[in-house]
């Protein structure tokens, strides 16, 4: 796309404004050029009124049509399981036509947080415009991807312009740690539980108020589904868009590397009182009350949902349980014969979107949910008015095989 | 005289409302600009009409979206000044203005210049940014 010719309108009016959109992003953020890019993934797709969607239709009525691969992020409604979003009719059908206006758009109906999962991998290095928090961290960090922390809007201008404006992540220089976090003191049991990583990243999110931060003394087999829990509870508790695990991700085989040949600015020793500190913030409530539980955010990959039915080991939930994930996995639950333990199990099923952005919880008063989630833990309460514990996935097996709130908190002590 | 950079223009006035840290999404009602966010001084209280001061900018990047959904039901502050440049609220406006609908101006200030700012002080702010209290 000729930038020029296209902010004269010769690709049609979307093209147009995408490129008037992206032009003045860039001059707010100092970036003196655009740049080419070879993906995007698309978090504007969420109705949160009818701007939106009036903005998504706008593009439509321009002709406008993404100009590179696109992946959609999750939307207000599961369009797999109707009646499981409890929105109302205006809302619901807004909701609906803002979907299929991306849609429209050219891009892919993926509707997931998790689209690295989905099969959207750019390559290390590759330049790409994402959306979605946890998304941005991950391709940043984990993929060695490279994207801003783009905005609903500004995603799917990006993807039609084929173009980024060349700012911040995108900039070599910009990529390199300067807080260098030690955890090389850290109780090896601890750093062998799933539930460290949204508590580190949380801890992250609040500590780092913008520095790059990068970890020493984490395995070196840490799983994705770890980093990517890991990068979503530090990107919805700070504005986190990179991380690196030194001799885990790909931009940080050594420190020199890590660090841009220069020593740390700061170094924090993490100790266990410290993640314990980060533990407990991460719920908002010490009482024992339960009454639902709700997993998956980012979305739950298929090693995930194995790893629940192997703790579940044939007990059914006795509360209310909510597994939210996407297409990608729903159809390998279904190749792998899944989906029917999941419901003797008595776990509801949500696709396409999550509890904490569209209205799922049931409607009950002082009611309290239980998360392995960092990202559910911290929206939680301001967006469904629940109270919320934070626990092991372990703790959340067996609080839904009791019926009531079982935590072991001995690894936190 | 504090002078606050401007990143979208326009001039302001409007009782100040200080927050230490605020995400739009997940700390903003979008339909009635009131902060629900437990953990965020002034929660309960709505944003529409005030001047906004964000010493840090945090989390989701639907924030723009609440931002779009302010302007466009007439719930969005009279100007937001951020403690650093942050593009994904400026997009909301500048979404909004393309759309057609009010826009509001957007500035940033340092947080140590930030703590000049009486909370809940009447203030204007001019077209360069320069920050006035206002007589009551």
């Amino acid at each position: 796309m000729d930038e020029r010719a296209a902010l004269d309108g010769r690709d049609g009016p979307a093209a147009a404004l995408a490129m008037r959109v992206l032009a003045q992003t860039a001059r707010m953020m100092g970036a003196e050029r655009l740049i080419a890019i070879e993906s995007a993934h698309i978090d504007g797709c969420l109705y949160h009124g009818d701007s939106g969607t009036l903005f998504a239709e706008r593009l439509v009525e321009g002709a406008g049509r993404a100009g590179v691969p696109t992946t959609l992020n999750v939307g207000a409604l599961d369009l797999l399981h109707a009646g499981r979003v409890k929105l109302d009719a205006h809302k619901a059908a807004m909701a609906r036509r803002m979907m299929d206006a991306y849609v429209a758009l050219g891009c892919q109906p993926t509707w997931t947080c998790a689209p690295y999962q989905a099969g959207h991998r750019p390559r290390t290095g590759a330049h790409v415009a994402w959306g979605e928090s946890n998304a941005v961290a991950f391709c940043n960090s984990v993929l060695g991807a490279r994207t801003e922390r783009y905005g609903d809007l500004l995603d799917i201008c990006a993807a039609i312009a084929a173009r980024a404006p060349d700012y911040g992540l995108h900039r070599e220089a910009n990529r390199h740690a300067t807080l260098l976090v030690d955890c090389t003191g850290l109780d090896p049991h601890l750093l062998a539980e799933d539930a460290l990583y949204p508590v580190l990243g949380a801890w992250l999110g609040r500590v780092a108020g913008g520095r790059i931060a990068a970890f020493a003394g984490v395995p070196r087999d840490t799983s994705e589904d770890r980093l990517k829990a890991l990068g979503a509870a530090a990107a919805s508790s700070g504005a986190i868009g990179l991380f690196h695990v030194i001799g885990v991700t790909p931009e940080a085989p050594d420190n020199a590397t890590t660090f841009g040949g220069v020593p740390p600015a700061e170094t924090i020793t993490l100790s266990g009182a410290m993640l314990r500190e980060s533990y407990d913030r991460l719920s908002t409530t010490s009482g024992a009350r339960l009454d639902a539980i709700a997993i998956g955010s980012p979305h739950l990959s298929l090693d995930e949902v194995r790893r629940l039915l192997a703790l579940l080991n044939g007990r059914k939930s006795r509360l209310p349980f909510y597994a939210c994930t996407g297409r990608h996995t729903l159809s390998a639950l279904e190749r792998d014969g899944l989906l029917g333990k999941l419901s003797d199990a008595n776990i509801t099923l949500v696709a396409d979107t999550c509890v904490v952005v569209a209205p799922i919880l049931p409607d009950i008063a002082d009611a309290t949910l239980l998360t392995n989630s960092g990202k559910f833990a911290h929206y939680t309460r301001p967006n469904t008015g629940y109270d919320v514990v934070f626990g092991s996935l372990s703790d959340v097996a067996e609080s839904a095989a009791a019926g009531c709130l079982v935590r072991d908190q001995s690894l936190w002590s | 005289m504090v002078v606050a950079r401007v990143i979208l223009p326009g001039a302001a006035s409007g009782r100040a409302l200080k927050v230490a840290a605020l995400s739009f999404w997940g700390g903003v009602d979008p339909d009635t600009g009131t902060l629900t966010d437990p953990s965020v001084a002034h929660h309960g209280e709505c944003i529409a009409g005030r001047v906004l001061f964000v010493a840090e900018p945090r989390g989701s990047s639907s924030s723009s979206a609440v931002m779009l959904e302010l302007l466009r039901n007439g719930h969005a502050p009279a100007a937001i000044v951020l403690g650093r440049v942050d593009a994904i609220l400026g997009l909301g406006i500048v979404v909004a203005r393309e759309m057609g609908w009010p826009a509001i101006p957007l500035y940033e200030l340092a947080q140590q210049e930030m703590s000049a700012i009486d909370d809940g002080a009447d203030i204007g702010i001019d077209a360069d940014g320069r920050l006035s209290r206002l007589r009551t």
